[in-house]
């Protein structure tokens, strides 16, 4: 049997499906279309019953639930063997998967199962449309140039995908869609001595920079912790979460979660204000899909600009002072405006 | 126990070059260091040492010969043995050929499949790659159990507890051994060379395995072995109508950023 068709592998976490989803299902919908395929989306876990409907609704033409207690906690060995299966099975050409702890593991434990090409963290994917082949493009070699890679005969293709790449489609009430409910296929003596002891919920280091609407994010150009404390400022004025290039992090001036780039979060916000950061392509890596991005830089050739709907080039230490003071008083003439 | 410990030489900067025909890295002599995450991963074999007795640290690296000097550095900082897979067939190798090499030389140096008694170490990705593919890919074709973004490893009887951070927070997992785990950079710090330990990097070997030594063939080991194909490398460009103001004594630049952001309904 050819391969055909496009899977997309969903995630579920505490009982509901993680919007990364809808986000691959978006990427697999536009690929599926252009090589004149079908869409499909497998959960593996547990107790997932009521998660078919809304992923047919954002693209999938047959959603495949595998689902088991012994599935409930991911233990990559038994979600990779479940994973292969069903791959054996369908046999697609294409396999996407999110670029998270979990997507990240089990990715490649099944591309080696299946001496499959896998590339890691794509941030564009596409087909070529004389061989019908995905190109899967990627920040390489630090972060410095993107490389597109392909896997001329091996089968599937598979690519990890940055989580917030891509927006999900919006819900379609009136898709119509496969739902295929099944068991574990595999049995699990092998991983028995494998299971979770436990899930400690810990989100105090985490700042949600993905799910924020607005993100303020400074570079090394704020010179010290103390000066970022502007950014802070910045971001709390305008109810922003706050980023960081990876320079800001290694210095110690906020914590991992807040790094945005290659090797920390790729963000899609509604706003991305840049300050004191030039812009390398492992920063822009992480950003650059959002939808308004303001730069403020005193160098005028910072890449950053290259990115930026909107530049200021100047000190940062006069521009955002003087922002600062500026937002504040339009704020409060529209307080006074609504009394 | 016994701990093999898998590392790579990187870039120590960022300024590397490429091979415009196979897009590919070129290795070079130039400032290269070991993986940060992987010296982390030495760390924490070198801590499992020093808490059972009868351990053995053996470091496995592919690379071209200049390699032998992050080997040399892990036994200066206390690895027992070392060994560098090194050999034209090996150049090219992407993520799984890089994998099954590797997977390969783990029984090879072991003399056996792996046992209760075996734990490999890697860093959860290395800094010049950032696939972080190679440990899981390793755990498959070796078949033992695997963790991955691995911050704390216990070891019991026969099996090892690990704590691994995830999205949301962190998971206690309970693995048998023989087992793979990644290890993030809250794991430890890792420590310097010692005296005895420098002396004796000086005189070790470090036997070099080629993809005869392991089986491999054309078809199996360095490019011509590996699925992937890097078909093109580009720097970005970016399609944005920049406006693009300079900061002026009057405020202007700032007023219409102001503008803007209430055009945007953020304020």
């Amino acid at each position: 049997m050819e391969y055909s068709g496009v899977l997309v592998v969903g995630e579920q976490r505490g009982g509901s499906v993680h919007s990364v989803t809808y986000e691959l299902l978006a990427r697999g919908r536009t690929l599926a279309d252009k090589l004149g395929v079908s869409l499909a989306c497998v959960v593996i876990g547990h107790r997932l019953e009521a998660f078919g409907r809304e992923i047919v609704e954002r693209g999938a033409d047959v959603v495949y639930l595998v689902d088991d207690s012994s599935l409930e906690w991911f233990i990559p060995r038994r979600h990779s063997a479940e994973l292969a299966a069903l791959i054996g099975q369908i046999r697609p050409e294409i396999v996407l998967a999110a670029a998270t702890t979990a997507g990240r593991t089990l990715m490649p434990h099944v591309a080696a199962r299946l001496g499959a090409g896998l590339t890691a963290d794509c941030t564009g994917l596409d087909i070529d449309d004389e061989e019908r082949l995905l190109l899967q493009t990627r920040p390489a070699i630090g972060g410095n140039v993107m490389a597109t890679i392909k896997t001329p005969s091996a089968r599937p293709q598979m690519a990890t995908v940055r989580p917030k790449s891509a927006r999900p489609l919006p819900r379609d009430p009136g898709r119509h869609g496969e739902i295929v409910v099944r068991a574990a296929a595999c049995d699990d003596a092998q991983s028995a001595g494998e299971r979770l002891l436990e899930f400690v919920r810990d989100t105090s280091q985490d700042v949600s920079v993905q799910d924020a609407e607005i993100v303020v994010a400074g570079g090394k150009g704020l010179k010290s912790r103390d000066n970022f404390k502007l950014v802070e400022e910045l971001a709390g004025l305008l109810g922003a979460a706050v980023g960081a290039t990876r320079d800001v992090v290694d210095l110690g001036w906020v914590g991992y979660p807040h790094q945005i780039g290659l090797s920390g979060k790729t963000v899609s916000p509604r706003l991305y204000v840049a300050i004191g950061l030039s812009g390398t392509i492992q920063h822009l890596a992480g950003m650059q899909t959002s939808e308004t991005v303001v730069a403020i830089n005193k160098d005028k050739d910072a890449q950053i600009f290259r990115v930026a709907d909107y530049g200021i080039v100047g000190d940062l230490f006069d521009v955002v002072p003087e922002l600062i003071e500026k937002i504040k008083t339009a704020k409060n003439a529209r307080l006074a405006g609504a009394r | 126990m016994n701990l093999l410990v898998l590392l790579k030489q990187v870039p120590g900067t960022s300024n590397v070059k490429m091979d415009e025909k196979t897009g590919t890295m070129v290795r070079t002599d130039h400032e290269n260091v070991i993986n940060p995450l992987d010296e982390n991963a030495l760390a924490a074999a070198l801590e499992l040492k020093r808490s059972i007795d009868g351990s053995k640290v053996t470091v496995l690296s592919m690379g071209p010969p200049p390699a032998s000097r992050a080997l040399r550095e892990a036994i200066a900082m206390g690895a027992d043995e070392a060994h560098l897979l090194c050999h034209r067939g090996f150049a090219g190798s992407d993520t799984l050929a890089t994998a099954r090499a590797l997977a390969l030389a783990i029984e090879h140096v072991a003399g056996r499949r792996l046992g209760p008694n075996d734990l490999v170490l890697c860093g959860e990705r290395a800094t010049d790659g950032e696939t972080g593919q190679v440990g899981p890919m390793i755990s498959a074709m070796l078949d033992i159990a695997v963790a991955t973004y691995v911050r704390g490893i216990e070891v019991k009887q026969d099996h090892v507890v690990v704590e691994r951070v995830v999205e949301e927070g962190f998971e206690r997992v309970r693995m048998p051994l023989p087992a793979l785990v990644t290890v993030v950079k809250d794991i430890n710090q890792p420590g310097f060379p010692t005296l005895p330990g420098k002396l004796a990097a000086k005189a070790a070997p470090v036997p070099l395995l080629t993809p005869d030594d392991l089986g491999l063939t054309r078809d199996t080991a360095g490019l011509t072995g590996s699925p992937t194909r890097v078909v093109q490398v580009f720097r970005p460009k970016f399609a944005r109508d920049t406006v693009l103001r300079r900061q002026d004594s009057g405020g202007a630049a700032v007023g219409s950023l102001v503008d803007l952001l209430i055009e945007k309904e953020v304020i």
